[in-house]
């Protein structure tokens, strides 16, 4: 008898073409958080996967063993009555519903007559979130609620299945620092309570927090587990990305023209609730060749401010004014804007940036295909050319340009995403948290490029989360705060202290 | 042959990271793969042959004779109309519901004009053409500007234009065309010419299609090579040529040793011409299925969706007119019934030849042959003396199975 909640043992799973995972062993302390790390499609996702039965038992090589028995999972409900339960990435809650709705989806208490006990749903629910220190009326709408509450929220509906394991896919990727910061806390609440969580993670810090051990997976295959005492970030970088990675930030001497971009004044409402203000009177500047960082919480208005004035994508009663090399333009609709010359790519890619079922190529081109045009048709190939010489320059990762972006892993996802706005040739690209869900080595490539595009002339705003990237990347930062900008800093003046200070900074009352 | 893709290595600066994906670069693999891969693009096309080839059989080789190859072209005609612009509408992530109240209404007003104000057919057809392209910039307006689905639309339209109709016709049927106008549905190019017992205009026509298609495949071919991309190996490319041409030759017999060359099928050429351009080759086309496969990044990609949905519309609503035109020409009579149901034929024209119901999916080819494949079962049915009853049990099945076959192909390729 071991004191390990799960044991898997050499597991292999294989895609036609594609050996997903080779021979992974993992073991699980009962009562212990472990993470795993891993690039994206090192295989972490498929290995959970596999645990959670989503890939049935017969369908990869090797065992699982839970609770020091051997289980052979049909499907995720097999799984779950076990005790194991994932709570995906992607939320998986339905918005129209209530939270206690659901929190017992498929799960639901029946009372006489084997109708659904609304009272006792409610009252259960309540406990339930109590346990999460979620302090929301049971009966609110999903939709009502913040992507932070929602993630307490699957929490406490795997609580409700009485989980023995709880597995959390990158939970924290889409929060802001204070809600990762308490569900980090109720990871470690939880474990005092005895559950023990596995935790797939990108960011070193909070793994760093939270994790007991950490197993580091990479082309699917174990490198190692590092136990709580021996966790450094230098060492799970290296087991990452297989070599020492000296700087996670490339050198960058900027090389300051003349004033490319000027806001003023620009103020932004709600698009609903017009009487709101949300971007409130930003003015700042971007001078060619230089990389300007906009640091702010979720929800201070950075990406509001990046999309009103692209095109007024976001927001209503918009005003204010913006020069160009010193000279007003008008950017009241995208294509407005991105003759101008500015470029925005946003936060979401997925819903926003890509269009997921269509290759490469044609995702390059989507903004600028007048550039392809040759007496009223689009020259494709020319196109594929283009798009060609892009996967090269920027390294996207694919066999070739007619593969569909909806495939590639997130990091080459975001470079044809970058790859279409550089072919717009625009003086400014706002880049809105260009580096959000990549792995550590694609970052790195993504920096090279920002520093590429500085090099040659081009003005660049990076919106980010991070403060370390920004810190890392950028010439000069501003710190915005309930849409207001609050201060700017030369980078060599800038800390982590003094811009939270000013990212959090409040309005006068 | 050899056709080695000219693959670039990937250039990556040191810091690449990350498993680089070595295709298996082996000729029988890859010409396999190749094969493959054209059959399932190609599986509409195929299933059209089976089709065929089924009711040749059953109906005794009279779905293959002359007069019912060309009945097959003038019968379904005004169908594959609609189904160009329907597929379009659908790429785009819309539905048209109003396409067949649109061409009775159409057809009702050609009826005014041509017969009872006496007008020129030619002033007829292009009034008729306008007020259909008027119809669509009304129902575009509501879809694009105002941003009611364009099924809430549709649907309204299909009332509000059936009863227009019948307002126009008053509760009777208008008939008896000018012959110049019955021709858009009923005429023949030899009518021109005089008679054959071989049409050798058909022929000639015939022939000129084989050759562009040949030249036009070929430096489609070329141009690929000359820019590295990869192509399919030359065995299958020449097989995949003179099997279409020898279809192109058999139809061109068959219309040229009957009467000719339809009216309808020159209009449908140049429409499957004009709009397979503008779909793959124009900023127009490849904006719709930019919008249908991610409204919101197209839109951030500064391209101007509301036009683009309002444009559809109208030109739906043109294309529904000329639909109308051609049904009532071939009737030679605008009546209330006109257009019952088109377009549920033109949708599943358009789903059967693979579109997607979430839009950024499908091929004006696709929904030719779709259309197609629905001719030939209403076609060979009939002939088998099948009841129009169990002919509509045949319809939708084929519908749910064409559609379960490409959702089911989609996943296995691990598409989305």
């Amino acid at each position: 008898m071991t004191n390990n909640i799960l044991e898997m043992r050499g597991i292999t799973k294989t895609f036609p073409g594609v050996k997903a995972l080779s021979n992974v062993t993992i073991e699980v302390e009962r009562g212990e958080v472990h993470a795993i790390c891993g690039e994206n499609g090192a295989g972490k996702s498929t290995l959970m996967k596999v645990l959670s039965g989503v890939y049935p038992h017969g369908t990869y090589d090797g065992d699982i063993v839970f609770e020091n028995e051997t289980v052979e999972f049909k499907d995720l409900t097999d799984s779950e009555a076990k005790g194991i339960v994932i709570i995906h990435q992607e939320l998986a809650l339905s918005p129209y519903l209530s939270i206690a709705e659901n929190i017992f989806l498929n799960n639901e208490l029946k009372g006489r007559g084997g109708l659904i006990d609304w009272n006792k749903t409610n009252f259960e629910a309540s406990k339930l979130l109590a346990r999460v220190g979620l302090r929301e009326n049971p009966t609110t709408k999903i939709m009502d609620i913040g992507v932070g509450k929602q993630q307490l929220v699957e929490i406490a509906k795997a609580l409700s299945k009485e989980v023995k394991l709880l597995i959390l896919d990158e939970p924290t990727a889409a929060l802001n620092d204070e809600d990762s910061d308490h569900l980090l806390d109720l990871i470690l609440h939880l474990k005092g309570q005895g559950i023990t969580s596995i935790i797939i993670s990108h960011k070193l810090n909070e793994i760093k927090k939270v994790a007991d051990s950490v197993t580091v997976i990479r082309d699917g295959k174990t490198i190692e587990t590092i136990a709580k005492q021996e966790v450094t970030e230098d060492r799970i970088i290296k087991d990452m990305v297989g070599r020492d990675l000296e700087h996670r930030y490339p050198d960058h001497t900027p090389n300051l023209g003349d004033e490319l971009l000027r806001v003023e004044d620009w103020t932004a409402h709600h698009p609903q609730d017009t009487s709101r203000v949300v971007v409130d009177n930003v003015n700042l500047h971007v001078r060619a060749g230089e990389i300007v960082g906009i640091a702010g919480l979720m929800g201070a208005g950075r990406t509001e401010f990046a999309m009103s004035l692209f095109g007024q994508s976001y927001g209503s009663r918009i005003s204010g004014k913006v020069f160009l090399r010193g000279k007003e333009i008008k950017t009241r609709t995208v294509s407005e804007a991105i003759e101008h010359g500015i470029a925005y790519a946003t936060e979401d890619r997925k819903t926003y940036g890509l269009n997921l079922i269509e290759d490469i190529k044609r995702n390059i081109s989507m903004a600028s295909l007048k550039k392809l045009e040759r007496f009223g048709l689009v020259h494709d190939n020319e196109e594929y050319k283009i798009a060609t010489e892009f996967k090269n320059s920027m390294n996207i990762k694919a066999p070739n340009v007619l593969v569909k972006t909806g495939k590639l892993s997130g990091g080459n996802q975001q470079k044809v995403v970058l790859s279409k706005w550089i072919y717009s040739d625009p003086d400014v690209l706002i880049l809105d948290e260009p580096t959000r869900g990549i792995d550590v080595g694609a970052k790195y490539e993504i920096y090279t490029i920002i520093n590429k595009l500085a090099a040659q002339g081009k003005g660049v705003i990076v919106i980010s989360s991070e403060l370390p990237e920004l810190l890392g990347i950028c010439d000069r930062v501003y710190a915005i705060s309930e849409g207001r900008i609050t201060g700017e800093l030369p980078i060599a003046e800038a800390t982590p202290e003094s811009m939270l200070k000013l990212m959090t900074m409040e309005k006068p009352r | 042959m050899s056709n080695t893709p000219t693959q670039t290595p990937p250039t990556g600066d040191s810091q690449a990271v990350g498993a680089t994906i070595n295709p298996v670069q082996n000729k029988f693999t890859d010409r396999l793969s190749h094969v493959l891969a054209d059959l399932g693009k190609n599986g509409i096309f195929i299933a059209l042959i089976a089709v065929v080839v089924l009711f040749s059989i059953l109906t005794d080789g009279i779905l293959l004779r002359p007069q019912n190859i060309s009945n097959l072209v003038v019968q379904n005609g005004y169908i594959l109309v609609l189904a160009i612009g329907m597929v379009m509408v659908i790429i785009a992530g819309h539905i048209d519901l109003s396409v067949g109240s649109v061409a009775a209404f159409v057809g009702a007003c050609s009826g005014v004009f041509a017969v009872q104000w006496g007008l020129p057919w030619w002033l007829s057809v292009i009034l008729s053409l306008g007020i259909g392209a008027l119809v669509g910039v009304w129902q575009g307006f509501w879809i694009a500007y105002v941003g009611i689905p364009a099924f809430i639309v549709t649907l309204a339209g299909m009332l509000i234009f059936r009863g227009l109709a019948l307002v126009v016709l008053g509760n009777a049927n208008i008939g008896s065309f000018p012959a110049e106008y019955r021709a858009l549905g009923n005429g023949f190019l030899t009518d021109l010419f005089g008679e054959f017992e071989i049409d050798p205009l058909t022929l000639g026509v015939g022939a000129i299609a084989i050759i562009a298609l040949v030249v036009q495949q070929v430096r489609t071919r070329r141009g690929r090579q000359k820019y590295g991309q990869d192509v399919e190996p030359m065995v299958w490319f020449v097989i995949k040529l003179v099997l279409i041409s020898a279809a192109i030759g058999f139809f061109a017999y068959s219309l040229a040793s009957y009467k000719g060359i339809p009216i309808t099928l020159i209009i449908l050429a140049v429409l499957i011409l004009v709009y397979g351009i503008v779909m793959n080759r124009t900023v127009f086309g490849r904006h719709i299925y930019a919008i249908g496969g991610n409204r919101h990044a197209a839109e951030l990609s500064g391209i101007k969706t509301r036009r683009v949905d309002f444009w559809l519309f109208v030109n739906m609503g043109t294309l529904a007119a000329l639909a109308g035109l051609i049904f009532t020409a071939r009737l030679n009579l605008a009546g209330p019934k006109a257009g019952d149901g088109f377009e549920l034929e033109a949708i599943s024209a358009a789903f059967i030849g693979g579109a997607a119901v979430q839009g950024g999916v499908g091929t004006i080819g696709g929904a030719i042959i779709g259309g197609l494949i629905i001719g030939v079962l209403n076609n060979g049915m009939s002939i088998m003396g099948i009841g129009i009853e169990w002919q509509q049990v045949v319809k939708g099945l084929v519908l749910l199975l064409a559609v379960a076959f490409d959702v089911y192909n989609r996943r296995r390729s691990g598409g989305r």
